[in-house]
């Protein structure tokens, strides 16, 4: 595990630019590797560039301007990115702790298998969003696509639109909290009753999530909690399993 | 894993530039397929009547012109050649059967590419540079474009294997995923009469389209029957004379990235591809749902 990432953050006052036109992708995360915690960078003319920002292990401020590739910010523990434009497949993937936030939109299996930390998408994700989500939280303001939270195992989904087709398909721990319509449930998830813990938790995300704009529109006491139903559902807790 | 890359121009001031569009986007998704490219540019040089057909020879001191010579004596209409490297670009005013089975007796080591008013076709093992270069596609122009890297899965890697595949005069398939009930369309298919040239599944669903679209389906409607007949995983992108069109599989599980503006459609397996493209900051982006069909139309 990287640094403690529970300390305020004060990222140095220059910022470090690294342009994609001039270094490589390898020297980019080589770079970035080598700077101190809380340092500040902007990546430029990312122009779908793939694995930007990956396998860091520690707080840097990021800042991607346009839009950038697949696995943006993955395999992470503690970095603070924000991509102004979209993204492609894998937004924030396994992502350990830390924060991931894309003004645009995101492709396919955002926040895919992550353990931990916050991924904020402020425009539409694309499918399978969350798919095995491991703990941490996704917040969607827009609509995500059909089978998203496929198989997810822990953590938190909020989608501020819409859900596509099969949503929840296979779910363990996860909870997925949608503001707008359900296209359709996939196999063993139902909507449940909504609890006064699940407004607390919802409230909680947009409390960081929606310091930002596009999540004006999610009313916490209206959203679906949809859960699993457990017929499929095949981890055996009395083995101490974590998951 | 392929590349898929495509180009419609809705403003024909444009249109000489298509080349020079169609060059970079491809040679992005070398990535993605390594092991052969194609690409088919359509534009609007075909005098009425005539086709254009586009011919590659193995050998290659191929004499084109003793070629277009002797067909035109036998045909009885003259026949212009422009010749590329192993290729050669044929054009004459003469039905299409016609001239195939002409060919196959004049020239039998010739393989025809593809043929049509509109579309030449280029494809060969190698890279996409090394496919362009030899073929100076960056300087060709035309109303719309498609390419293909290919990053052989299931059959073999030959310029025959090649996308895209072009089963009827100007239409031309390229193809990302697999199919794995091909094998029983193709059956279904040659019992019907089609006539393949390769075990390759891309061209299985070339043939259904081209099949579908002879018995009166439009290419939309034709792009829905793949939905409900093959199985597996795809990203189409399929282009006619007139029409361009795009599906993905009920999962979406190969990418596809669309982008618009009032001057052009362009696609393309990643959305670095398009990065190149002007006024690609402006353009509307999306991806393609799984199931919807997206087709434009040239007006």
């Amino acid at each position: 595990m990287g640094e403690d990432v529970t300390q305020a953050l004060e990222p140095s006052l220059t910022e470090v630019v690294l342009s994609c036109r001039e270094l490589t992708t390898r020297q980019i995360n080589t770079r970035l590797r080598e700077l101190p915690a809380g340092s500040a960078v902007r990546i430029t003319e990312a122009r779908g560039t793939h694995n930007l920002a990956v396998g860091l292990r520690h707080r840097l401020v990021i800042t991607i301007e346009g839009n950038a590739g697949y696995y943006t910010a993955g395999l992470s523990d503690g970095p603070d990115v924000t991509v102004e434009g979209s993204v492609g497949w894998g937004l924030a993937e396994n992502l350990m702790r830390g924060v991931v936030r894309v003004r645009g939109n995101a492709s396919e299996s955002a926040a895919a298998t992550a353990h931990g930390g916050t991924v904020i998408v402020h425009g539409d994700a694309s499918s399978r969003a969350g798919i095995s989500l491991k703990g941490g939280t996704l917040a969607v303001a827009g609509d995500v696509g059909h089978m998203s939270g496929f198989m997810a195992q822990a953590g938190t989904i909020l989608v501020g639109g819409d859900a596509g087709h099969a949503l929840g398909d296979s779910l363990y721990e996860t909870v997925i909290y949608v503001g707008g319509k359900v296209r359709s449930l996939g196999s063993d998830s139902r909507v449940e009753d909504l609890t006064e813990a699940d407004v607390r938790r919802v409230r909680g995300i947009l409390d960081v999530a929606g310091r930002e704009a596009g999540f004006d529109h999610v009313a916490p006491e209206n959203v679906t909690r949809v859960a699993s139903a457990k017929q499929l559902y095949n981890f055996d807790a009395l083995k101490n399993q974590r998951y | 894993m392929c590349g898929i890359v495509g180009i419609h121009l809705k403003d024909p001031a444009l249109e000489p530039r298509l080349g020079e569009f169609l060059v970079p986007m491809i040679e992005d998704l070398t990535g993605r397929g390594p092991d052969s490219a194609g690409l088919a540019l359509y534009d609007r040089t075909v005098p009425d009547g005539s086709l254009r057909w586009s011919l590659r020879a193995k050998d290659s001191d191929c004499d084109w012109s003793a070629v277009a010579a002797r067909l035109g004596q036998d045909i009885g209409q003259p026949a212009h050649v422009t010749a590329k490297a192993d290729a050669c670009l044929l054009t004459v005013k003469a039905p299409a059967d016609q001239v195939r089975a002409r060919l196959g007796e004049i020239a039998p080591q010739v393989t025809v590419v593809g043929v049509g008013e509109a579309m030449t076709m280029y494809k060969d093992i190698g890279t996409a540079r090394q496919v362009c270069d030899r073929y100076g596609v960056e300087r060709l122009g035309g109303y719309q474009g498609v390419g293909h890297t290919r990053m052989a899965t299931e059959s073999a890697v030959t310029t025959r294997h090649s996308h895209p595949f072009s089963p009827a005069p100007d239409l031309a398939l390229v193809h990302n995923g697999s199919f794995s009930n091909h094998a029983s369309i193709r059956r279904r298919l040659v019992d019907r009469g089609a006539v393949f040239e390769t075990d390759n599944d891309s061209e299985v669903a070339a043939r259904f389209i081209s099949d579908r679209l002879e018995q009166g389906d439009t290419l939309d409607d034709a792009m829905r029957m793949v939905l409900k007949e093959f199985d597996g995983f795809f990203t189409l992108l399929v282009t006619s004379r007139d029409e361009f069109a795009v599906v993905r599989d009920a999962f979406a599980c190969k990418p596809l990235v669309v982008a618009e503006t009032d001057a052009y459609v362009a696609v393309a397996s990643e959305y670095h591809a398009l990065a190149t493209l002007p006024g690609i900051d402006e353009a509307r982006v999306f991806e393609p749902q799984p199931e919807e069909v997206h087709s434009w139309v040239k007006t």
